[in-house]
């Protein structure tokens, strides 16, 4: 009796831990069963290359939101990368232990707050900002790089910091022996040492901004063109799913659908290049 | 712990050791000689005050322009366009993460004990699960939104309701609670295992009376870290549990949570000072809830 116990609750865990495959199956199937055949109903190259989207003359071309979504990204891997890394330089190298106290947690803290707050700061504070300094409507690439930046700076600095502290204490040591100051040794040392590690805490970022809707949507004016400069209105892959969503029908809804199974792609291929930098740089 | 003390090593040799005393008038001759390096250590300093200049400016700004338009209106039973309430978002919040954490707590903890304590070394089927687990983790909350809506709003029938909102939001917090569980799971001593084998528990009594005890504090401190994903979700609720501004009938009916609320009342602009004022109080919760959080973990780290 006691033993058929044990059995079937090894049964019940088992299933428990399948639960995560079989969501992933399904997200999969029913994303790609509703996406692709609204895909192929458009044309492929259409689809993804075509720069216009008009849907009210069935006209489906997501090429603007591709590279709205890659322009904000990169914007906000510029603004966020140098700071982010030299945070955790800093939270690794530089500070007392009573700075660091109040410095870690408020990075956590960082990551915590909605994204909705993020947002709403972006629309009350960077939009007019930008509307007053240097003209335009303020909605624009510019701002939701600024937000996607300070969006991304806790996983930037969570995975480089622990990266940095991975590096053997006798790099530094070895580099300060041979007369290097402190700075040249953490940068020309321990830094290369810790670059694979880095650069997936970077990729992480990517998959963070790239994924990000709600704080994209209230910043970045969502204008459905290819856009002209860093000034003008974007729309991102996500904000095109949200704005249209809620009207949309027809193979407009499904052309959605399949804007999300783009996104869907994008944020697998990045997932599975942040795990083979993560195995790498564990190997080292 | 053993990482700040590592790094904080350096200086604390400095510090300790008369030999090599360094002062700070010492510090700064010798950044007089390398130029190069004092600027490298400014700009480090001045990169982790943006950072914390960011987050303290944020809050300030909300705080300070939300707190004077909080008042006894907002705090109505019902929800007008005149009142902006926010008491049936604040009840459909705590319906939303009930359901959710009762559906994901139990999945997550028994996949965790499956990891940690039956699976076998090299057994594929748990590399399966670590991957998906980790896909999981990546994936984007407007993804988890548009399945949510394809699969339980249209394919299962259950329309835009909290049902559909809470099985979604399970599904992706599915993988903070299976991932903390496991930390916690792997941090008790498999000397207390060994203890209880030996007087002759068997495992699933070993399980539940001495290993899940132990770990209580680190899953207790991950439940609260997904309910603050819950608390601020937006994206994959949207179209889901959709945005009814009432106090459900049923789980079958639709309900908007504060996130929500917050960002139809911003994205209309037509009541912005309430929408600072919401602000306020989803900030406050969320970071109520990551002290809570953190209080618990620290717990764990000193016992």
């Amino acid at each position: 009796m006691a033993k058929s116990k044990e059995k079937i609750m090894e049964i019940v865990f088992l299933l428990a831990a399948c639960v995560s495959i079989l969501a992933v199956a399904l997200i999969c199937v029913f994303l790609f069963a509703n996406g692709i055949p609204a895909m192929k109903k458009i044309g492929f190259a259409d689809f993804l290359l075509g720069t216009t989207w008009k849907p009210g003359n069935d006209i489906y071309g997501i090429f603007p939101m591709i590279l709205g979504s890659i322009y904000v990204t990169v914007g906000a891997i510029i603004i966020g990368v140098p700071i982010g890394l030299l945070t955790a330089v800093f939270l690794a190298w530089y500070c007392p232990e009573k700075i660091y106290k109040v410095v870690k947690p408020a990075v956590e803290l960082l990551a915590g707050i909605p994204s909705v707050v993020y947002g709403f700061f972006g629309m009350v504070m960077i939009v007019p900002a930008i509307r007053y300094n240097f003209g335009g409507t303020g909605s624009s690439i510019l701002a939701a790089s600024i937000l996607l930046g300070i969006m991304i700076l806790p996983t930037i600095i969570g995975v480089s910091e622990s990266a940095i502290r991975a590096v053997p204490g006798s790099y530094y040591e070895g580099s300060l022996a041979l007369g290097a100051t402190h700075e040249r040794s953490v940068f020309r040392a321990v830094l290369p040492a810790a670059k694979s590690g880095i650069f997936a805490g970077i990729i992480l970022g990517v998959g963070r901004a790239i994924g990000e809707t709600m704080a994209v949507i209230m910043v970045a004016g969502n204008q459905a063109r290819v856009p002209k400069g860093i000034l003008k209105g974007v729309r991102t892959l996500t904000a095109n799913i949200v704005m249209e969503m809620g009207y949309a029908e027809g193979l407009h809804r499904e052309a959605l659908i399949a804007t999300g199974v783009v996104l869907f792609v994008f944020i697998l291929i990045i997932n599975l290049a942040f795990s083979i930098i993560k195995m790498r740089s564990e190997k080292e | 712990m053993e990482n700040i003390q590592q790094a904080a090593k350096p200086s604390a040799m400095m510090n300790e050791a008369p030999m090599n005393h360094l002062t700070l008038s010492d510090r700064l001759k010798s950044y007089k000689r390398t130029p190069g390096s004092f600027l490298v250590m400014l700009l480090v300093v001045l990169s982790a005050v943006a950072t914390i200049a960011a987050l303290v400016f944020l809050i300030l700004y909300i705080l300070v322009n939300g707190i004077p338009y909080i008042n006894a209106d907002l705090f109505s039973w019902t929800y007008t366009s005149e009142n902006c309430s926010v008491i049936p978002a604040a009840i459909n919040t705590v319906i939303m993460a009930g359901i959710s954490l009762l559906l994901a707590v139990p999945v997550g903890i028994g996949s965790a004990i499956y990891l940690v304590e039956y699976a076998k070394k090299g057994n594929k089927l748990v590399k399966v699960i670590r991957v998906t687990a980790e896909t999981l983790t990546g994936i984007p909350s407007i993804v988890y939104g548009l399945f949510g809506m394809l699969f339980f709003v249209t394919a299962l029938k259950w329309k835009f309701s909290i049902l559909a909102g809470a099985f979604t939001l399970a599904i992706m917090i599915l993988p903070v609670i299976l991932r903390t569980t496991e930390e916690a799971l792997l941090s008790v001593p498999d000397s207390y295992r060994e203890g209880s084998f030996g007087l002759g528990a068997g495992k699933l009594r070993t399980i539940f009376k001495i290993v899940l005890p132990a770990a209580v504090p680190g899953i207790l401190s991950g439940v609260i870290l997904a309910t603050g994903r819950i608390v601020g979700e937006t994206a994959a609720l949207i179209y889901t549990a959709g945005t009814v501004a009432k106090i459900p009938n049923s789980a079958f009916s639709s309900g908007r949570t504060l996130a929500v609320h917050m960002y139809l009342l911003a994205n209309e602009g037509l009541h912005v000072n309430q929408a600072y004022a919401t602000a306020v109080i989803l900030l406050i919760l969320v970071i109520g809830i990551n002290a809570l959080s953190s209080f618990i973990a620290k717990k764990i780290s000193k016992a």
